[in-house]
């Protein structure tokens, strides 16, 4: 670690290639994940095993890719917010209610299989999403509300409405199509694979091919300037509220799929942390401006890797959500430069004591 | 105060060194600070003077080199660990907290206490002795700091400063933003604090400020020190040739000489407001403004200048009269993106909050307001932006010229003409230019009124000037508009253009 950030203090050119990578926005986010697979190649072999099962590929990877598929659709929709200043606490519930009213929709069908009713059910879902979405972002931008507040109340609120659209009750639903959602395969990979990749597609275009995502980093950097530079600051805001209700709705759409249920208590509970946590992790800031939606994907492959790890380690369970966060909070602490800082020159006063009691002295 | 000189310097600073990626921003710096002495020091934007601040408060550490207070070397890693040994700084932005007391702001940090519990009464009796005794100003300590004027803020920031047992005392362009009356009122105290031995290092663009208070000038130049003087030993024009590295002569000339070769006046009005106005900002007000017209708008800090400004840009909303733009819809504009579509262009008064997009790149910077235009999928392509930055940088004379350099990493000069590039890339009808030049050196400052003169004449562009700065209004505009107390009070045609007879109007009771 000390070359690396050897090369970097010393700006010269003798390891750009080093310092330039190290100073890519992806450095530590990959770094950290690698360092998470390396850790399970030395203490569960296993854990690469990928075997083909029925035309279907099984294996802990697979497992981490499918299972994390949710997470890295509603943090990329996190990030897109984010970046504008806001956050949205919202997502968990929405992804409870997209998956409620799908469920109750196919539910009440009678043919559950029937391929219209599964598209009519989903193209609904996620247009309430939108509306959730939509809610969130006026909230936001024009009655100004704290983003947490704002979206605190549909967080609270909302696991109510997914309750009442379910009347309290789990719905299950028997519909072929409605769980491939979840739990099919496609050329051998879960579906939910190619549905992560086709939002990550969709958002990477629309903010890096169109002029949205300049419009999000003005807006996330500087409002009022924005704004006098003839950005529609609120417009901005909407939209990606927006964008990141329909994402929640397509995860919620998988979560509720897999396991071909709805429960408006516990789906999709708490993943509004872990995607808060994957955009952090990601290198996007806190206080909005520049984001990066690769990095927000590894920061939930990261997350998703750690929660597989725990469990194919076999940590208690009592005691796996401390060590997950032990391993959270060196990830964030290695990743927050002010703290490598502190530590590098820890490291060096100690190699110069006199210097040191000079420092004292002053 | 000169003979003081003889005695050891309170702070000397030798060979200081400080190293940027891809930048030198200060290479062998040597300087001293006596006590009893006020000692400017100059230098254009990226100069370093701002870099040999932060070094001496603690914000940057150095390269290479020893900073000695007292014939002691001193390492400091902090604004606290400097302020512990004595050495306050008082920021060009105000750096408290409006929405806290007076007195709070002044001992935030350090409350007198009994028992874990601050002793109110106390604080505001000691606010209100620090204020009056040193200041000579006297204000209800308890009410929040937001209630007063910015220069009654910059006092309270001294304050603060000097009680913390300073010996070194950094002002750092105090004077930015205060109006003739509050600047005699600082210096006051400037002199004051000189006369109790007091080492003070005062950073300033204003020249005849330097003159006015200081005893020792250093003057700085692209990161090195180019040398130190008596003030009373360096004629001025020698100075600002030193900062800028060049005669004056030529910088002098070419503006004043601008205004007279100006196009034929008044052509139809491009933009014509009748009765516009908005409570508690600025009084109803009539004016109408030519194709290629410079109008200026002069008058005192909070006079509504920047409110009118604002509202013709609508920035804020009108709440009365009427506002004609040659090409917008019949309802006038409401919201800057309407001003934009109408052509007009508006560089506010705040860079910093208003003006720039920090973390984004000079090019972002200038496209964006083009890019907000056209919407979303009309993207301008990469290469497109690339030509753009690097065309408006080499216009404008962009230093460092690079087009990805993050826009909150350049001195404000650049950074204003970073929206200056940002503005025209729109080819506005209307450029509404609020304060272009403050905080700015006077290169910088030449550039912008020679482009201001510029495009005007050749492109037909027309300009609303606003400046604190009587001189420069004059120098550029061919009508005055004078604003007092938030009314606009008069127009000051070419022909009757002189400084008295604006003073006069600034002032008010010419009747008297």
């Amino acid at each position: 670690m000390t070359t690396d950030s050897k090369g970097r203090y010393s700006s010269g050119s003798h390891s750009s290639w080093l310092n330039r990578a190290y100073k890519h926005h992806l450095f530590w986010p990959l770094a950290l994940w690698l360092a998470l697979l390396l850790f399970n190649l030395f203490y569960s072999p296993s854990f690469f095993k990928i075997v083909v099962r029925e035309g279907h590929l099984y294996g802990s990877l697979i497992d981490i890719l499918n299972f994390g598929a949710p997470l890295m659709i509603v943090a990329v929709g996190m990030t897109t917010v984010i970046a504008t200043r806001g956050i949205d606490l919202s997502v968990g519930s929405v992804v409870a209610i997209a998956g409620a009213l799908a469920c109750q929709m196919i539910s009440k069908g009678s043919d559950q299989s029937a391929v219209s009713l599964v598209l009519y059910a989903v193209v609904m879902a996620l247009v309430l999403s939108l509306v959730l979405g939509l809610w969130n972002g006026l909230l936001v931008s024009i009655t100004g509300i704290q983003p947490i507040i704002a979206t605190l109340i549909l967080m609270v609120a909302g696991r109510g409405i997914a309750q009442l659209i379910t009347d309290g009750q789990i719905i299950t639903v028997s519909s072929t199509p409605y769980q491939y959602i979840g739990a099919g395969s496609l050329a051998g990979l879960p579906f939910s694979i190619f549905l992560v990749a086709l939002v990550f597609a969709i958002s990477a275009l629309l903010t890096r091919r169109t002029a949205l995502g300049l419009y999000i980093e003005s807006v996330g950097c500087n409002p009022e300037a924005s704004r006098l530079a003839g950005i529609r600051a609120k417009t901005v805001m909407i939209i990606v509220y927006m964008f990141c209700g329909l994402c929640a709705g397509v995860a919620g759409l998988i979560l509720s799929g897999n396991v071909a249920s709805a429960d408006g208590n516990n789906a999709g509970l708490w993943i509004e942390l872990d995607a808060i946590l994957a955009v952090v992790i990601g290198g996007t800031s806190l206080t909005g401006g520049r984001f990066y939606l690769t990095g927000t994907i590894v920061g939930a492959l990261m997350i998703q890797t750690l929660t597989t790890t725990i469990y194919s380690v076999g940590v208690r369970p009592e005691v796996t959500l401390v060590v997950k966060a032990v391993v959270v909070l060196a990830v964030c602490l290695i990743q927050s430069e002010s703290f490598r800082k502190a530590i590098i020159s820890r490291w060096r006063t100690r190699r110069y004591p006199a210097e040191r009691e000079v420092t004292r002295h002053a | 105060m000169a003979q003081q000189s003889v005695a050891e310097p309170i702070l000397k600073l030798t060979g200081i060194h400080k190293r940027f990626p891809g930048v030198r921003a200060l290479s062998g710096v040597d300087f001293r600070l006596f006590p009893g002495e006020v000692h400017a020091l100059m230098g254009e934007n990226g100069a370093g003077k701002s870099t040999l601040i932060k070094v001496l408060t603690g914000v940057y550490s150095i390269d290479d080199g020893t900073v000695e207070m007292e014939g002691k070397r001193l390492v400091v890693h902090s604004p606290q660990e400097a302020q512990a040994a004595g050495i306050s700084t008082v920021y060009q932005e105000v750096n408290l907290c409006p929405n806290l007391s007076v007195a709070e702001n002044i001992y935030i940090g350090r409350e007198p206490r009994r028992l874990g519990r601050i002793q109110w009464k106390e604080m505001n009796r000691r606010a209100e002795k620090l204020l009056e005794e040193r200041l000579h100003l006297r204000v209800d300590v308890t009410l929040p700091l937001s209630e007063y004027p910015v220069a009654i803020q910059q006092l309270v920031a001294i304050a603060r400063a000097i009680d913390i047992q300073a010996r070194v005392l950094i002002l750092d362009e105090p004077t930015s933003s205060l109006d003739r009356g509050e600047v005699a009122r600082l210096f006051e105290v400037v002199r004051k604090l000189r006369g109790e031995g007091m080492a003070i290092l005062f950073v300033t663009h204003f020249i005849d400020q330097v003159y006015e208070v200081s005893d020792r000038i250093t003057i700085l130049r692209g990161g090195e020190l180019i040398g130190e003087y008596k003030a009373s030993e360096l004629p001025r024009l020698e100075l600002v040739s030193r900062m800028i590295g060049k005669e004056l002569t030529m910088l002098e000339e070419l503006p004043k000489t601008a205004g007279q070769m100006r196009a034929s006046d008044n052509q139809a009005a491009i933009v014509e407001a009748s009765g516009l106005g908005r409570k508690g900002a600025i009084e109803p007000f009539n004016l109408s403004i030519g194709r290629g017209e410079v109008i200026g708008l002069a008058g005192l800090l909070g006079s509504g200048r920047t409110e009118l400004a604002r509202l013709l840009y609508g920035a804020d909303r009108a709440d009365q009269g009427k506002l004609h733009i040659e090409g917008a819809g019949k309802n006038g504009v409401h919201s800057p993106r309407g001003a934009i579509d109408a052509g007009l262009a508006f560089c506010p008064e705040n860079r910093k909050t208003e003006g720039i997009i920090e973390d984004l790149t000079v090019r972002e910077n200038i496209v964006v307001a083009l890019q907000a235009t056209r919407g979303w999928f009309k993207t301008i392509s990469r290469k497109r932006q690339n030509e753009i930055a690097d065309e408006y940088i080499k216009m404008l004379n962009i230093h460092p010229p690079n087009p990805e350099q993050l826009v909150k990493n350049l001195s404000g000069g650049n950074q204003q003409k970073v929206i200056l590039g940002r503005w025209l890339l729109t080819q506005p009808k209307l450029l509404i230019l609020d304060e272009p030049t403050r905080g700015i050196d006077i290169g910088a400052k030449a550039e912008i009124q020679r482009l201001v003169l510029t495009l005007s004449r050749e492109e037909g562009m027309s300009v609303l000037y606003v400046s604190s700065e009587l001189e420069e209004v004059l120098r550029v505009s061919d009508r005055i508009a004078v604003l007092r107390d938030r009314v606009k009070v008069e127009e000051i045609g070419k022909s009757e253009m002189d400084e008295q007879r604006i003073m006069k109007a600034i002032a008010g009771g010419e009747g008297a």
